[in-house]
């Protein structure tokens, strides 16, 4: 008998409601978006445009602008040498926890999947950031698996407060929380808070995400917002591509960036632009019709559409690719990359299994001298914390 | 004629040189030091003969391999500004950093927050202009051009008055041309042009209108060739201003001058 299940779309309690209308907006845009409506000639215009509309977004994302890749991809080095002239931005990912209560059936960490938990302790955390700084990097991501239990918001503060003393920029991809508690992470600091939406077709979602609050379509969509309220610098965006329809998807996540750009004109925006990876225990999983073709043509519609946005290029994908699309229409690309709890120190090292598999594993200094051998400038930090 | 004084030099001749805060410049072009691999630094600076250079403080790492303090020629005077600031209370802690890390009394305030456009905040670009200013900085307000803020940044204590000529990095040129005009006009302290200079020959067209100096970044940043380019807009920018102190000839605006007046018609009849 199929177990019975919370309602996807309603509120638990303690969850806090926000009085907005961006989900609206992004929902409706997204289910008005029909990829087929578009032609060569509104693509082509959408090219030759100086500033692009929604509409001209939709033009760039739909099937009739593959042929124009190259122009695409053209375009897109000019915007981001206008706007980030030749910095490119290296930053690592630490997992301090992979405890998950959600059970998401495409994730490695997901609650049902048997593999080893782990989360650092202070101490640990430390350590695991001092041998980081020692590479040069000065911007760390802190992840956790999603378990507010495991790993809750004094836990995640305690994280934050730590990577302050070694680093300039820190970021946060932990599960969404209410306003008061980015506020307080704000204060702890942390600069950025990014939240992968996974899919914005509710339907789609409700029957990915099974358990846990992470099923709460409404509360997750709305995090960034919560964010931005809560005084972060700046949110960032994905859609896991290939759970879903991805370009109506990829439409929908920069629709999301859009509206919340226009309502809080200081949030500094980037987006992430993950493809669905084996993890351990289903090696099955992959990105479907997600191939490099159509991942580059969503990488450089949302660098036309919003040239002021940084983009993140993924350890998913192979280093030969990463390394064609930072300065072309990435700005930011992880080094040293290790998806499991902790293991940048060297006793410390594999404690936790991994959420997924990657597919670049060169160090920091591999990955800087890749960037300056495109004749880019690696760049460790652009933010001075006063 | 605007924070220009003429000087003598070794041989005896005058020399066009310009003034800010007591420190005498003969170079008209202040390069941006952002968006290079900063290898490409030190060519840029030689090849633009430029004796300023911006450096954003947040860029400024005091540790990893490139340190973009090291590739800055020395003799260059360091403008340091405060991007990345969004209000009054930022860019007057990130100057006072500035200072701090040694690199001088000047400092371009930029404070922006909208990270779209990029457009500066007039209103806390004045009060961070006055509390700095008071605190001995030789303060270099980027700001949109309005007359009204520029006579209140006068008032604050700036040393120069920084107007868009278009948004950061657009290379739009002069779009704000007539609201430059009347800070050139109006304003009795150097007038430097900075953000949307696109090409030496918008440099060129700026200087002709009598602003004071240039300042350029992304143009030179994106070019195909960095050094050829910053050599480009220096001599763009030495034209400009060679056309201005020369004087301009007339621009007949209806086309040409007609053989026959309209008012070949009137009848001379002597006076009473």
């Amino acid at each position: 008998m199929e177990k019975e299940r919370i309602n996807h779309m309603e509120y638990l309690p303690g969850m806090e409601v926000l009085n907005s209308t961006v989900m609206d907006e992004v929902i409706s845009a997204m289910e008005q978006y029909d990829d087929s409506n578009y032609t060569a000639q509104d693509v082509q215009n959408a090219l030759a445009a100086d500033t692009r509309s929604p509409q001209h977004f939709a033009a760039l994302l739909s099937p009739a602008a593959l042929p124009f890749l190259e122009q695409m991809a053209q375009k897109a080095q000019w915007e981001t040498r206008r706007h980030f002239g030749n910095s490119v931005y290296l930053f690592t990912p630490l997992y301090i926890a992979n405890y998950c209560e959600n059970y998401c059936i495409y994730c490695g960490f997901n609650s049902h999947n048997k593999i080893r938990r782990a989360r650092l302790t202070a101490e640990e955390m430390k350590r695991e950031m001092q041998a980081i700084a020692k590479t040069g990097l000065q911007e760390i991501l802190i992840l956790t698996g999603e378990s507010r239990s495991m790993s809750n918001v004094e836990y995640i503060g305690e994280a934050c407060k730590i990577a302050r003393r070694y680093f300039k920029n820190v970021g946060l991809e932990v599960y969404p929380m209410n306003t008061e508690e980015y506020a307080y992470l704000r204060k702890c600091g942390a600069d950025f808070v990014t939240v992968f939406q996974e899919t914005y077709n509710a339907d789609k979602y409700e029957t990915l995400h099974l358990e846990g609050h992470k099923r709460i379509f409404p509360y997750r969509i709305n995090a960034q917002e919560r964010a931005l309220l809560g005084g972060m610098r700046g949110v960032g965006f994905a859609a896991l591509l290939g759970l879903a329809d991805f370009r109506k998807d990829a439409f929908a996540t920069g629709m999301h960036a859009y509206l919340l750009q226009r309502k809080y004109p200081h949030a500094e925006i980037s987006f992430s632009c993950p493809r669905l990876r084996p993890i351990i225990n289903n090696d099955k999983i992959n990105p479907k019709d997600v191939h490099e073709a159509q991942l580059l043509q969503i990488i450089t519609a949302y660098r036309l559409f919003m040239p002021f946005a940084n983009i993140t290029i993924s350890t998913r994908e192979r280093a030969e690719f990463r390394n064609n699309v930072i300065g072309m229409a990435a700005t930011k690309i992880s080094a040293g990359v290790s998806t499991g709890v902790g293991s940048h120190e060297e006793e410390i090292v594999d404690k936790g299994d991994a959420q997924f598999e990657i597919a670049d594993s060169r160090s920091v200094q591999e990955v800087y001298q890749a960037v300056k051998e495109r004749g880019l400038q690696p760049v460790m930090n652009d933010y001075v914390y006063v | 004629m605007k924070g220009v004084f003429e000087t003598m030099n070794s041989n005896g001749n005058k020399q066009d040189t310009w003034s800010l805060g007591g420190h005498t410049f003969t170079s008209r072009f202040i390069l941006g030091s952002g968006k290079y691999s900063v290898n490409l630094i030190k060519a840029a600076v030689e090849f633009a003969e430029a004796q300023i250079i911006t450096l954003a403080v947040r860029r400024a790492n005091t540790q990893g391999e490139d340190n973009i303090l090291d590739y800055i020629p020395e003799g260059v005077t360091l403008l340091p500004n405060t991007s990345g600031a969004r209000n009054a209370e930022e860019a007057v802690r990130i100057a006072r950093l500035a200072r701090a890390m040694g690199c001088g009394e000047f400092v371009k305030i930029e404070i922006i927050k909208d990270s779209k456009y990029l457009l500066p905040d007039n209103y806390e670009t004045i009060k961070a202009t006055e509390i700095l200013a008071k605190e001995g900085f030789i303060v270099m307000p980027y700001m949109y051009p309005d007359l009204n803020v520029a006579r209140s940044l006068v008032d604050a204590g700036a040393a120069c008055v920084m107007p868009l000529g278009a948004p950061i990095g657009s290379n739009k040129g002069l779009a704000t041309k007539a609201f430059i005009q009347i800070l050139v006009d109006e304003i009795s302290l150097p007038i430097i042009v900075d953000a949307g200079i696109g090409r030496p020959s918008q440099a060129c067209e700026a200087m002709e209108m009598g602003v004071t100096a240039i300042m350029a970044n992304t143009a030179i940043a994106t070019a195909g060739n960095i050094p050829q380019m910053a050599g480009a807009f220096r001599n763009a920018i030495a034209a400009g201003r060679g056309a201005y102190l020369s004087g301009l000839g007339r621009v007949l605006e209806g086309g040409a001058s007609p053989s026959s007046p309209l008012t070949g018609f009137l009848k001379d009849e002597g006076e009473n």
